[in-house]
Order: structure tokens, then C-alpha cells, then sequence
């Protein structure tokens, strides 16, 4: 014997999202992030031709000098030289474009396939859904590293090496996430809505699934901007990943990690290059969770 | 009732800051409670009867930044006025205790019942030792009338059914012989049959131990069967109060009147429960006038300022115009 | 109990089984692994010879099968670099990762805890921003980096702790932190967001409103509540310290199974890398199976 007070309005809590796009708003942008990312960016366009030096230039006389702000730096060389007197800034500029080269493949690649087949696992359930489940736990049982390890134990390292690695380990993430993500939109009213009203299956996956999964894939991609880059620098630390004349952060690393002693910049500055890039990354990644999905909003 | 009461509240204000805006849950309210009487609080829900009784137990929703204002006294001592630690130690359990709403979500899931009902006894120095706590509860359970008590104990509260779990909060609550027993709409979770079960819980415990009993409902025939006298609040502010009596057989507030228009009556045909129209006032920025103008039948262009309390006799209180026009 | 016992190590052994077909055919896909056995000018009969004697001859099933077999035999074949079967070194290295992996658990824990709890008992105040800072360098910053900024502050600068080996007590001291880095990160959002949420709940107003003390509130009726979604990531994060563990040990030296395993990759001494990355996967599926164990002792809701 309840009393109804009031009308309570109905609201439509569940309807598709707008293009992020539309949503923009200028507001809570995080300038700061992307403008360093854009800077990276054009680092990796640019590459040796927008780079000081050469960065496989050797010039033992110059070796271990000091970045400009310290005493024996110069502003020949802004971040230092390393031990064979290799420019570090114009290394970074081109590590940027080995980091830019492998994140472009690697999340698409295993954004594409991880994505396929999450779609399929989740729109047709039984046998496919179980199969595809099944590799994904299978993969997850090994630790990342441990496959690549395995993986590059066997092929020669390099470039296409770690690319292939790093698509094999990630797609899961794409597959579990975007599953969960139909299987849920399959549930909603407005699909259900949709199906009672007489729409065929590509009306539904194109006006609604697609729409929902658009926005999770481009935060997922997002975020995993650091991850993947991190996950380079691992493989090319321990040797395992890009291999010279090729540079990349990581590599840069190792090489430092030699004469850690002697030049403290060589450390800090590439794993400076490495945060940056992923702390923008991850940044602009929750912003655009917030931004697109508002119900993920946290506290 | 001449004796001084055991709770006289004043112009309670709790204010909460949010991010858009300070919100007036409660905004200006005063009412009393005397020793084993049963005051019922109604209004449609964010009309503030939750945030006046965490008030006065002075629990403010967390995750917000909240003020409280004017004076809360019990036995005549301002709770306003205390420390915390006064608060949690002397009057939180001994003095006030607070049954609520949804007995699912209201015990630890992950501690036994035992654990939960001996806790008040221990935080409150009734008992000394675990063993003697356990003895307590297991009493305290026996005086919710939960079967073997003992075995229970052991029991998480998944293990208890709706009802059984409203018996446990109720132990919980009255294992210090609270003076006053704040219950925050402990029935609307529950079946109609156990309802009823927890309601004359509450009224042997109250014949028992002359408990004051603040009871928060929106449901209007519960109000009948266990209140003495009736709060009626809207915006957050008191716009009726009175004999549970003088309530029924004569609202003056034209809201009032719609409430109890609002039950169906037995015999009646049931075709429609009534509902009033419009939506009650946005709490951040509240008219100045009269708070249910806007919604009200009868209105009329003094509304536009807020109307004083006419007392109609016998503590029949009512702030409306209609009536201080009389 | 035992349902969920017997699902979960029924989960396990797929899950092993799968790892060690993929670890197979990821072994495989380079193609002749006879290529590194024998020199480049063997004669004809002597590379067919030994393909036999290998099993290289059958169909990839049967390989499987038989790698399978041996496996669980525990036997991987002998390590070229160090003339010993390959699982008797894992074997031999593995209790030095699973000391550092502890350590580095037990580091951020005891850090992850407190800021975690107390971040969301004082959401706002300035160890909610350091909480805050924490997690968001967490995911940036690689923990190799942070090993290598470790030595350089405390070994080569301060000269307060060693940067190499495995000698003592002090040796494990800075590893341990950069492996542990990254779990602090996330455990401690995941607890100050557990923890706000139990919090906000009726049992805990229901707690306070019947005077429990504060202190009690927190770290025993919430928190236990608030562990519950730590638990479920332990698995997790478990695996991040194995997987972190080859760059970690490389770093600073370690001798564990990481490191071996790095160095047995350069080597192309299969063995010994099928070995470690096969036994590492069975620690971590393992590990997994004993967190959904632990889960159920401290959840009563779903043991059974």
C-alpha cells in the first residue's frame, strides 16, 4: 500500500552515444598531454631529418658530454652525448619514430583482429564464443614477457619481430573487452527495442553496437598507447627487441645502463622520453573515458 | 505530556555542499519527541525525513561536505555541541540508535551475525570479555524473537531471510537500551506479512523499555497503527504536525490532505491511486514562499511569502495560509 | 568447497595444457630447430638421423605429444649452455625469483594498504593527491627505468645500497622495489575505490550509528570488504612479477629464473627457455587458482 507521490519521469538512460566528436567540449581538456604527444608526434615524422645530429653519428671525441646546463655541456648538444658521442636528444627523436612505428601496427593490428573476433565471440555465442574465450584465458596463463621471450627465442629480433609479439599478447585484451561489451548492448532495452521493431541484424550492429563499441575501442587504443610502449622498451632493453643501427628508447637504456657510472643522463633521459609519452597517453585515455562513456564516470 | 521531552529538535539546518550547489536537505526544522512516544515522519522521498534522522545522529551522507545547524537536545543536552568522540563513544548506541532501511544491504556480509550484534556491547563497556558479549547478543536476539539464538550467532547474514535480517539490525539497535530509536523506513523492503511482524516488534520493545521512536515512512497506514503523533515534511521543512488523530480526520495543509487522499481505503473501488502533479522544488535554490505553491490546488498569491505556524490547539501545527487566515 | 575446488584446478589444467601447446608451436614456427644442432655442413644421413632420433620425422601431433609427455616427465632435454637437464636449473634459479617476487609483493602491499585506505577515509587531502600522483606514474613509468634510477640514486650516488647480486638481505632491498613498483599503483586504486564504496554502505552507517569506534570501522569492517576486490587482481599482478621479473633480474643481476631465461634466450638454448616459460606459466595458473581459493575464505557468501 505504497503511495505514489509523484510521477517519476522516464528517463532513457541507455540511448547510443553521440560521436565523440559531437561531445567535444573544451572544457577539462588536458592541453598539456596532448600537446606533448603532438610534439612527439612530430619528432616521429620528422626523424632524422628534423634532428640535430646524426643519431648513429660517432664522435668519440664528444662522448659523454654533459647536458648544456651542466658545466662541460653544451647547447651543441642539449641533453648530453653518450658514450660513443652520439647525440641523446637527436637518439630520443629518432626513437620516437621506432616507438611511433610499432604503437601504429601493433594497436592496430591487435585492436583489429582482437576486436573481430571479440565481435564474433560475443554476436554468436555458443561453440564460437567458447573457443575464443578459451585461447584468450590460454594466453592470459602466460606472462606477456614469457611469450615474447619464447617468441623472439625463435625468430630473429627486429622491428616486424617485435610487432608480431606484441599484436600476439594484446589482441586478448581487445577480444575480453569488446565481448563483454556486445554481450551487454545484446541485454540493453534499446536493442531489444530495436529487434521487436522489425530491424535485421546489420541495422542493429551498425545504428547500435557499432556505435558503443567505436567509443570503448578508442579509449582502449588510447590507453594502451603507454602500455605498448613500455612494452617495446622492455623487449629492446633486454635486447630481444629493436637491434642496431636501428634506435629505440628502450635500447637506448641498455646502452646507458653500461656506463651508469659515468653519465647519468643517459638513463634519465630517454626513460624521461618513456613517461612523458605514456603519462600523456594514459591522460588523454581518461579523459576520453569520461568524455565518451559518462556512466564509467568514477567518483 | 508536561514532562520535558526526550528529544526537542530546533531549527535543524543540514547543508550539503556539493558540487553544484548547497543543497538544503533539511532546512529549518523543529519538532519533539517525549519518552516512549512514537513520532512518525512522511513525505515523498528527498523531501529530507532520512537526512533530518542522520542529523540527528549527526551522520552525514559521506563523500560530501555537509553543514548542520540549530540544536538537537536530547535528555537536554545538545548533541550539536559535541565532540565526535562523544558522540561515537557515549551517544551513538546508548542514547541513539538508528534502524535502517534496507536490512539486505544493512549487515557486514563478510562478519557473523555474533560478531555484529556483540560489537555495541563491547564499543560500550557493558560487558567485559568476547564470551559475555556473545551472551549478550545471543539475549539480544531472543528479544528480537530469532529462534535458537545461540546457533545463530555462528550464521552470516546471507543465511537469514529479509525479515530475520530486519530482527538482527533491530538487536543491533537496542543492545545499548537506546533512549530513542530512529527507524528509517525499516519496512518498505519487506513483505507485507513480515511488516507486520517488525512493526509489532518495534511496539513491544517500545511498551518495554519506554523508548521514544522516531519512525520514517512514506506509507501512510503504517503511521496510523504505531505513531502517536505525525510529522508531515515537504522540501525539508515541517509543513504539518499533530495527533496522529487530528491528522487524519482533520489535515489542514492542502499537501496533507492530498497524502492521505493518496490511500486507498478498504471497500473503496480502487480505480486510480490519486497523484499530485508537478515535482517537489529543487533543494539548491528553493522558492521563498510556500515550498508547495507551485503543486498546490488552493493556491493563492500570499503564497509567495513563507507562512507562519498556526497552532490549531492540542499541537496540531500546521504552516500554511489557508488555515493562518482563519 | 569442493565444486569450486575441482572447477577451478579443472580451469588450471586447461589452461596449463593450452600454454604448452602454445609454448610448442611457438617454438616451432621458426622452423628447424636442427638448423642450431648440428653444424651447417652436417651430411644428409647425420641431419636425418638426428631428426628421427628428435621425433622431427612425425606429424606436429605426434611432436606435441611427445613434448607433452616428456614435459610432464619434466624432462625439457639438456641445456647446451650449462650441461645440465634444463629443469633442474629452472628448478635450481626459481626460489631466487620467488624470494624477490615476494618481496616485491609484500613492498607494495605494505605501501599500497595504507595509502589506499587512508586516501579514501581522507578523499581530498594530501595523501589522496600523493595516491593520486602515485597512480598515475604507476602505469607511466616502466619498472626497469625505476630499477635503473634506483641504482643510480642509492648505488652509485648514495652509495647506500648494493646495485648487483644476491648476497643478503640488503641486496633485495632495491629490486624489490622496482618490481614492486607497479603493483602499488593499481592496488592502491583499487583498494581506495573499494574502500570508498564500503564506506558509502548501509552496514557502515549502520556500524557507526550504533557507536562503533572509528578505527574498528575502518580497518576491520571495511577493510576486509574493501580486500575483497584487491584479492580477485592478486592473480594478476602475481603474473606481472613473474613477467617482470626477466627485466627486473636482468637489471640488477638477479640470479633467478627471469634472468636465466633472458640469458638462455641469447644462447638459443631451447631447453632451458621452454623450461622457464612453461614452469612460469604453471606458478601463475596456480597462483590464480589458489587467489580464487582464498577469495571464497573471505567472501562466506560463496563458500559452499
Amino acid at each position: 500500500m505504497t503511495v505514489i507521490l509523484a510521477p517519476t519521469p522516464v528517463t532513457v538512460a541507455d540511448a547510443p552515444q553521440l560521436p565523440f566528436l559531437v561531445r567535444f567540449r573544451l572544457k577539462g581538456t588536458p592541453w598539456i598531454p596532448i600537446l606533448i604527444l603532438l610534439l612527439i608526434i612530430v619528432a616521429a615524422m620528422g626523424g632524422e631529418s628534423i634532428a640535430p645530429h646524426d643519431p648513429n653519428g660517432l664522435d668519440l671525441g664528444a662522448a659523454f658530454r654533459p647536458p648544456f646546463w651542466q658545466a662541460g655541456g653544451s647547447y651543441d648538444y642539449l641533453l648530453g652525448t653518450d658514450n660513443l658521442g652520439r647525440d641523446v636528444l637527436s637518439r630520443i627523436i629518432a626513437g620516437a619514430r621506432v616507438s611511433a612505428i610499432v604503437v601504429l601496427y601493433a594497436i592496430g593490428f591487435s585492436g583489429a583482429i582482437g576486436t573481430m573476433l571479440g565481435i564474433m565471440a560475443g554476436y554468436f555465442g555458443g561453440i564460437v564464443d567458447m573457443i575464443i574465450v578459451r585461447i584468450t584465458e590460454i594466453m592470459m596463463a602466460i606472462p606477456t614477457l614469457a611469450l615474447a621471450l619464447i617468441f623472439t627465442a625463435t625468430m630473429d629480433p627486429g622491428l616486424s619481430t617485435v610487432i608480431i609479439v606484441i599484436v600476439l599478447t594484446y589482441w586478448t585484451w581487445y577480444a575480453r573487452i569488446i565481448r563483454s561489451e556486445i554481450l551487454s548492448l545484446r541485454e540493453r532495452d534499446y536493442v531489444a527495442f530495436a529487434k521487436v521493431a522489425g530491424c535485421g541484424p546489420v541495422t542493429i550492429f551498425l545504428r547500435h553496437l557499432v556505435p558503443n563499441i567505436f567509443n570503448t575501442l578508442v579509449v582502449l587504443m588510447t590507453l594502451q598507447v603507454g602500455q605498448v610502449i613500455i612494452f617495446e622498451a622492455s623487449l629492446s632493453f633486454l635486447g630481444v627487441g629493436i637491434q642496431p643501427p636501428d634506435t629505440s628508447w628502450g635500447l637506448m637504456l641498455a646502452d646507458a645502463r653500461q656506463y651508469i657510472t659515468y653519465a647519468w643522463w643517459g638513463i634519465t633521459m630517454p626513460g624521461i622520453a618513456i613517461i612523458l609519452t605514456c603519462l600523456s597517453s594514459n591522460l588523454i585515455g581518461d579523459w576520453l573515458r569520461d568524455l565518451l562513456d559518462p556512466k564509467r564516470r568514477q567518483l | 505530556m508536561t514532562a520535558a521531552p526526550l528529544l526537542q529538535v530546533e531549527n535543524l539546518q543540514m547543508h550539503l555542499h556539493l558540487r553544484r550547489g548547497v543543497v538544503k536537505a533539511v532546512d529549518g526544522v523543529s519538532f519533539e519527541v517525549h519518552e516512549g512516544e512514537t513520532l512518525g515522519i512522511v513525505g515523498e522521498s528527498g523531501s529530507g525525513k532520512t537526512m533530518t534522522c542522520l542529523s540527528i545522529l549527526r551522520l552525514l551522507p559521506i563523500h560530501s561536505d555537509g553543514r548542520l545547524d540549530g540544536s538537537v537536545k536530547l535528555d537536554g543536552e545538545d548533541l550539536l555541541q559535541l565532540s565526535e568522540e562523544d558522540m561515537a563513544s557515549r551517544v551513538r548506541g546508548p542514547k541513539v540508535a538508528m534502524i535502517s532501511q534496507d536490512p539486505m544491504t544493512s549487515l557486514n556480509p563478510v562478519y557473523t551475525v555474533g560478531d555484529q550484534v556483540s560489537g555495541p556491547f563491547l564499543y560500550h563497556k557493558l560487558v567485559r570479555t568476547v564470551r559475555e558479549a556473545m551472551a549478550a547478543a545471543a539475549q539480544g536476539l531472543r528479544r528480537v524473537r530469532i529462534p535458537s539464538p545461540e546457533r545463530r550467532l555462528k550464521n552470516y547474514p546471507h543465511q537469514f531471510s529479509g525479515g530475520m535480517r530486519q530482527r538482527v539490525v533491530t538487536a543491533m539497535a537496542i543492545a545499548c537500551s537506546p533512549r530513542l530509536l530512529i527507524a528509517d523506513e525499516p519496512t518498505t523492503a519487506l513483505d507485507v506479512t513480515i511488516q507486520v511482524q517488525i512493526m509489532n516488534l518495534l511496539r513491544s520493545i517500545q511498551q518495554d523499555s519506554k523508548v521514544g521512536i522516531i519512525l520514517v515512512t512514506h506509507d501512510l497506514s503504517i503511521v496510523a497503527g504505531l505513531c502517536h503523533r505525525i510529522a508531515v515534511m515537504y522540501a525539508g521543512r515541517i509543513i504539518e504536525t499533530g495527533k496522529v488523530r487530528d491528522i487524519y480526520r482533520n489535515p489542514q495543509h492542502p499537501y496533507t490532505q492530498a497524502l492521505l487522499q493518496a490511500i486507498p481505503h478498504l471497500g473503496q473501488k480502487r480505480s486510480r491511486l490519486a497523484a499530485i502533479p508537478g515535482q517537489p522544488p529543487n533543494l539548491i535554490d528553493p522558492p521563498k514562499g510556500c515550498r508547495f505553491a507551485q503543486r498546490c490546488p488552493k493556491r493563492m498569491s500570499v503564497c509567495d511569502d513563507y507562512p507562519p505556524a498556526t497552532d490549531l490547539g492540542d499541537r496540531h501545527v500546521v504552516n500554511c495560509w489557508l488555515a493562518a487566515k482563519q | 568447497m569442493r565444486i569450486v575446488f575441482a572447477k577451478g584446478l579443472l580451469n588450471a589444467l586447461i589452461s596449463m595444457l593450452g600454454a604448452s601447446l602454445i609454448i610448442f608451436i611457438m617454438s616451432r614456427l621458426s622452423g628447424d630447430p636442427l638448423s642450431l644442432l648440428l653444424p651447417m655442413d652436417a651430411p644428409q644421413s647425420a641431419v636425418q638421423a638426428m631428426r628421427h632420433e628428435l621425433g622431427l620425422d612425425r606429424p606436429m601431433w605426434d611432436q606435441y605429444l611427445i613434448f607433452l609427455w616428456k614435459a610432464v616427465q619434466g624432462d625439457f632435454g639438456r641445456s647446451y649452455r650449462w650441461q645440465m637437464p634444463a629443469i633442474e636449473l629452472v628448478f635450481e634459479r626459481l626460489p631466487a625469483t620467488i624470494y624477490l617476487a615476494m618481496a616485491a609483493f609484500a613492498f607494495s602491499l605494505a605501501l599500497a594498504i595504507p595509502l589506499g585506505v587512508l586516501s579514501a577515509v581522507r578523499r581530498g587531502s594530501w595523501i589522496d593527491q600523493i595516491a593520486r600522483i602515485i597512480a598515475m606514474l604507476g602505469q607511466a613509468v616502466p619498472s626497469f627505468w625505476v630499477g635503473l634510477l634506483l641504482i643510480l640514486v642509492f648505488a652509485v650516488n648514495l652509495q647506500w645500497l648494493p646495485a648487483f647480486g644476491a648476497d643478503g638481505v640488503q641486496h633485495v632491498i632495491l629490486p624489490a622495489i622496482a618490481l614492486g613498483w607497479y603493483p602499488v599503483a593499481a592496488q592502491t586504486r583499487v583498494i581506495r575505490s573499494g574502500m570508498l564504496e564500503v564506506l558509502d554502505s548501509d552496514y557502515i552507517r549502520m556500524g557507526r550509528a550504533v557507536g562503533t569506534p572509528e578505527r574498528l570501522l575502518i580497518w576491520k569492517y571495511a577493510f576486509r570488504n574493501a580486500l575483497l576486490p584487491l584479492v580477485t587482481i592478486m592473480g594478476v599482478y602475481f603474473a606481472y612479477m613473474l613477467s617482470g621479473s626477466f627485466v627486473v633480474e636482468t637489471v640488477f643481476a638477479w640470479p633467478g629464473l627471469g634472468r636465466t631465461v633472458v640469458e638462455a634466450v641469447f644462447a638459443r638454448d631451447y631447453p632451458v627457455v621452454q623450461a622457464g616459460v612453461l614452469i612460469t606459466s604453471i606458478l601463475f595458473v596456480l597462483s590464480n587458482f589458489l587467489v580464487d581459493l582464498s577469495y571464497s575464505i573471505i567472501d562466506p557468501r560463496i563458500r559452499l
